[in-house]
């Protein structure tokens, strides 16, 4: 990354008629809830434009304002391509080419990919002949555009996500669309397939459509996008060049608040160690890999997506079994066979999909949190004794300053910020000796990801040995004693924050 | 060639499997391999492929219809009271009144799944036993014989005579064979077809996509409850009665023939060949069970463990049985 | 009196106030409609014929509550039934003592649980859906039964039996109090267990359950050998009731199962449910049942009935939707 892409301007924004123009655009919900207010939006024609902003500042609001799943209260002016519009329907939005693809894709996995970027020409109540040849015409023409080819007899579900967001895009290119909005499209990609994305992304921008992107991969966006829109809790904060703009500056627009970011390093050599591991090596995952893990040490682990560091993450919690290589905890060496073995070990993982994995959402809270102690909080006869779960429960929400409702809620009634608190009290009360985080502050606010990096460093002083693996260097740079990187599956770094800068981390692991 | 075994590779299995069992009986016993065995077992038979592509449709849109049968003998009752108010009547008049009292009973589940957002399997459970209950408290299960001629006639559409006796093959097959193609083309050649697969696929992509959810499931039950009443007319035609009671519980095994054909109960998939081999399959298995003389009462058992073994092997695909054994994944 | 309704709310859960209210309201409606409703006889009546449905439907509520469903539970309770009834003729037939009995029973439980386990394991291990395993089982045990019975009625045993399908313990008749116990089991096996937290965690999110350290192909093995156990105790008592033993005894019965469960606030997607409101709802339904007979009214009628219920039921959940839950 870094001086390889150049920003693309497109055509120049200013001189002929915005893709859309959206003035005085305000949302409440019930009365109360002011989820926009007076807020104005501008894309110029083949923009490359970022809508930026924190959980709850708007953005999904505005997005669907403007292709008319919500309505705006009185007031608002809206323009589409010039033409001015007083109501606006989800298929007077798509009319104006105004396409959105959002995180989950919308596909269909069993159809092929011919099917699923034609899809559009298939809908419609009467039923009409379906011509399998016009299908896979109007499909090439759209992958044509893109200057890309894909097999388009394979079912869907065999191609990887990379794939799939392809076809995602193709699919918006035949309704000829001429503005699409992008939700967080990098989030499952790897470095190669990020470059390919922005590299259509890029071909689109040349041919004339605007590509809004929301993602909170603040350093990507800086590199493709030409302006960035920050939204913070409804209100517009601003409209900027992203040439010369920091990321953050960026963070300090998005939330209103300044970061001392202050490296945290500490020495913790002479600390016993906790978790070593020698020569592991899993076919087509990883290999050679071996590192050492103190008390009271925060190791990170760095690198591109792809690079094996949630695959490690789940040898070493247990979930799959290496093909070479030890694993030792407090010296003795561990054959694990699946991750109960590793949480009677005392290894915790909090995974990165908290929502599907993480937590068990319709449930409650006081449930969630002592799903991997049930043997702690049985009683006598082997019944579970509900004093000790809420003793449990107790300690744990208190200790982490989790702040909710009732304990029976619904655990899916929380915060993100809140939710990653009940996922760490979980682990925390299995009493583990190393805590393996991956990817923990994803999709919580920038503002209550400080609360959690302060909880991560108590617990290292309390003598855990935590791995934190993450794809977002700075939060590796500031929060982690030593990191190691990782690229296609080997180890090939190692620093020191003390001795690094993080422009010289960055450079390391993006090259 | 290849590209269809790619592309179809259950019903390739299939097929094959099919195939082995009937190299099997040849040799095991004398009469299976002849062409009045295979007519008898098409024009027996017919009726359970015609409601199992009614099935398809419906678990192709992610669904699933418990409820067909009854949905049969309550088409099958009305339909003498208004062949006899119509004084006679034609198969023409016959196929239009079944379909569309079979259309009715298949919107009223639609409805109930659409309007109330009820799963499916509890619909139909329930409107099998509230149809049920009604039409026997109804009839007081009496058997109705008094049929007008044109309706129990024996009607062939092809026969020759052989070595072996006379092949027969009668109006059930052409039946069959119509509600086959029909299907075929809604499923495969009409956009609504299409837009069916997708809804069962990812429900919530279609509805975004803008494909209208409720006229989805109204198409999918209607073509279920289309070919529920097509199959209870055509039955009373091969058994020249109606009996309220006789069809109840030959829902589970055209349910289980579909499935082993390649449809999933998670909707998107599934194809008519495949429902006509899962059918044949196991047909051709009971027919060669009693052939070779093995006591009528142990076919279910066998039926029993050629699903279990198939759904098995359809979850089980050999790669993943390799990735588990290599590492706990 | 406020006390009592918040901890009555807690303890039975899921509107069961509202259930207690429906079932005297039912019992009502009944003994207006009726004189011969309100009495001992009746009342004696139902308390026989309830626990046979109530056992089954226990049964079914363990899967539910895990997101699945065991289409096989009648079948698997007569074919428990045909063991026990196996080792009684083999033993002496009329003249069986009690140790046989219990024999027979212990080995009709082994069987009920050998089955629910098989299909366990193929929705465990193999990942297939539990309609189906459960759909295959159906259709393997009611031909395994219908061979071994050649579709016919086995009978001829012992008195004492008599004992147990129609006798009384302190005024009550002996299944209901074995319903009783069986139920008070299952709820403490479902709230205050290792494997009855899993239950509940399997069934709202079975991969994220995985990850927290449940044992998730145990707990699935688990239930359906549970569920078959159950189905088991089912097919003893519906033995010493009827004093024969025919393979599709009860059949009828598998809708009601179902019905009582999403009566008795059971989540059709899984994760939710208690024994208490659906014993309750068990309740609802013996009376409609029972009061339904005695109007004159013929099976196939209740049979409509329940399903119509069904319906009404669901409905009225869509109306009014659980307000505890997100």
């Amino acid at each position: 990354m870094g001086a390889m892409f150049q920003k693309d301007q497109g055509l120049d924004a200013g001189a002929s008629v915005p893709a859309i123009r959206l003035s005085h655009v305000s949302k409440m919900f019930a009365g109360v809830v002011r989820a926009l207010d007076d807020v104005s939006f501008e894309v110029g024609r083949g923009e490359i434009h970022c809508l930026a902003g924190e959980n709850g500042s708007g953005k999904s609001t505005l997005i669907k304002i403007i292709t008319g799943v919500y309505k705006p209260e009185p007031g608002a002016g809206m323009e589409y391509f010039g033409k001015a519009e007083t109501s606006i329907t989800p298929n007077s939005a798509r009319g104006h080419g105004i396409a959105v693809i959002w995180q989950d894709l919308a596909l269909f996995p069993e159809m092929t990919v011919a099917e699923n970027i034609g899809f559009d020409t298939l809908l419609g109540s009467w039923p009409r002949l379906v011509s399998h040849r016009g299908i896979r015409e109007t499909a090439q023409a759209a992958l044509a555009k893109l200057g890309l080819d894909l097999d388009l007899e394979a079912r869907l579900n065999t191609q990887p996500i990379a794939v799939r967001q392809v076809v995602a895009i193709a699919r918006a290119l035949v309704s000829d669309a001429r503005l699409i909005f992008m939700d967080e499209p990098t989030a499952s990609l790897t470095q190669a397939e990020t470059d390919h994305l922005l590299a259509v992304v890029r071909t689109l921008s040349a041919a004339g459509v605007a590509v809004v992107f929301v993602s909170h991969r603040l350093a990507e966006v800086l590199e493709i996008a030409s302006r960035v829109t920050v939204l913070r809790d409804g209100r517009l904060v601003g409209v900027y060049e992203t040439q010369g703009m920091t990321q953050s500056r960026l963070t300090e627009l998005m939330t209103g608040k300044t970061f001392d970011m202050v490296v945290g390093a500490r020495d913790s050599s002479a600390n016993r160690t906790v978790l070593e591991v020698k020569n592991l090596a899993r076919q087509d995952e990883y290999e050679d890999v071996s590192l050492v893990i103190r008390a009271g040490e925060i190791i990170g682990l760095t690198g591109l997506i792809g690079a094996g560091r949630t695959e490690l993450g789940h040898t070493l919690f247990g979930m799959t079994r290496p093909d070479r290589g030890t694993t030792c905890l407090d010296g003795e060496v561990l054959t694990m066979r699946s991750n109960r073995d590793a949480v009677a070990a005392g290894i915790a993982y909090v995974s990165e999909d908290r929502l599907a994995l993480g937590l068990v959402q319709p449930q409650s809270i006081a449930d969630n949190l002592v799903m991997p102690v049930l043997r702690k909080i049985s009683g006598r006869g082997g019944l579970l004794s509900r004093r000790k779960k809420g003793d449990v429960v107790g300690k744990w929400l208190t200790d982490l300053a989790i702040k909710i409702g009732r304990s029976e809620d619904a655990v899916a009634t929380l915060s993100g910020g809140n939710q990653q608190r009940v996922v760490l009290a979980k682990w925390l009360a299995t009493e583990p000796k190393v805590l393996i985080l991956d990817s923990p502050t994803v999709g919580v606010d920038v503002g209550a990801r400080a609360g959690i990096y302060k909880i991560v460093r108590k617990l290292a002083d309390q003598g855990l040995a935590i791995l934190l693996i993450s794809d977002e260097v700075p939060e590796v740079y500031f929060n982690t004693d030593r990191i190691l990187h990782m690229a296609g599956g080997r180890l090939i770094g190692e620093y020191d924050p003390r001795r690094t800068t993080l422009h010289e981390l960055e450079v390391a692991v993006y090259a | 060639m290849r590209s269809f075994i790619r592309a179809n590779p259950t019903e390739t299995k299939l097929f094959l499997v099919l195939v082995a069992i009937c190299l099997f009986l040849s040799l095991a016993s004398d009469s299976f391999l002849t062409l009045g065995n295979f007519a008898s077992l098409l024009n027996n038979n017919s009726v359970n492929v015609i409601w199992a592509v009614g099935l398809l449709v419906v678990l192709i849109a992610g669904g699933i219809d418990i409820s067909f049968a009854v949905a049969a003998s309550v088409v099958q009752y009305l339909c003498v009271y208004a062949f006899e108010a119509i004084g006679g009547g034609n198969w023409v008049i016959g196929f239009l009144v079944a379909g569309a009292l079979g259309i009715a009973l298949g919107f009223i589940n639609a409805a109930l799944v659409h309007y109330f957002r009820i799963i499916s399997i509890v619909v139909t459970i329930a409107t099998f036993n509230a149809m049920f209950g009604l039409l026997m408290f109804i009839t007081s299960g009496r058997y109705l014989y008094n049929l007008p001629e044109w309706w129990t006639d024996r009607v062939m559409i092809f026969e020759t005579q052989t070595a072996g006796g006379w092949v027969e093959l009668a109006l059930p097959v052409a039946v069959m064979a119509g509600a086959m193609t029909a299907t075929w083309f809604l499923i495969r050649h009409t956009t609504t077809g299409r837009q069916l697969f997708a809804f069962g696929d990812n429900p919530e992509g279609a509805r975004r996509a803008g494909v209208n959810v409720g006229l989805m499931q109204f198409i999918a039950f209607g073509w279920m409850g289309l070919m529920a009443g097509i199959g209870g007319l055509i039955q009373a035609n091969i058994v020249k009665e109606v009996v309220p009671n006789a069809l109840i519980g030959r829902e589970l095994e055209v349910l289980a023939a579909v499935v082993l054909g390649g449809a999933r109960l998670g909707g998107g998939r599934g194809s008519v060949l495949g429902c006509f081999l899962g059918v044949l399959l196991v047909a051709v298995t009971q027919n060669g069970l009693n052939l070779l003389g093995v006591s009528p009462f142990a076919f279910k058992m066998v039926v029993g463990v050629i699903i279990l073994i198939a759904i098995s092997m359809s979850n089980l695909e050999l790669d993943v049985l390799v990735k588990a054994v290599r590492g706990g994944r | 009196m406020k006390a009592l309704y918040a901890w009555l709310d807690t303890e039975l859960g899921s509107g069961a106030i509202g259930l207690v209210g429906f079932l005297l309201l039912v019992v009502m409606v009944f003994s207006l409609a009726t004189p011969q409703f309100l009495t001992v006889a009746n009342f004696g009546s139902m308390a026989f014929q309830l626990p046979e449905l109530g056992l089954l439907t226990l049964a079914m509520l363990m899967p539910i509550i895990s997101g699945g469903l065991n289409l096989a539970i009648v079948y698997t309770a007569n074919i428990s039934g045909l063991t026990l009834a196996w080792i009684l003729n083999q033993n002496g037939g009329v003249d069986a003592g009690v140790p046989v009995f219990l024999l027979g029973s212990a080995a009709a439980v082994a069987v009920g649980a050998l089955s629910g386990c098989v299909m366990g394991l193929v929705i465990a291990y193999v990942g297939a859906h539990p309609i189906l395993v459960s759909l295959a089982m159906m259709i393997f045990l009611r031909g395994l039964g219908e061979f071994l019975t050649r579709g016919g009625d086995i009978s001829g045993f012992p008195d004492f039996l008599h004992g147990i399908g129609h006798g009384f313990i302190l005024g009550i008749p002996v299944p209901m109090v074995i319903f009783l116990i069986v139920a008070l089991a299952w709820h403490v096996l479902l709230n205050r267990t290792r494997h009855g937290f899993s239950v509940f965690m399997v069934g709202s999110n079975v991969r994220a359950a995985l990850y927290s350290g449940i044992h998730t192909k145990r707990t699935l093995t688990l239930i359906y050998t549970f569920s078959g156990a159950m189905c088991a105790i089912a097919g003893i008592l519906m033995l010493t009731r009827f004093n024969s033993v025919r393979v599709g005894h009860g059949e009828a019965l598998l809708l009601v199962t179902v019905l009582a469960c999403f009566l008795g606030g059971v989540d059709p997607f899984g994760g939710f449910g208690r024994v208490a409101p659906v014993v309750l709802a068990l309740g609802i339904l013996q009376v409609l049942s029972s009061g339904l007979n005695l109007l004159g009214a013929n099976q196939h009628l209740s049979t409509a009935v329940w399903g119509l219920f069904l319906i009404a039921v669901m409905i009225l959940r869509w109306l009014a939707p659980d307000r505890r839950r997100v």
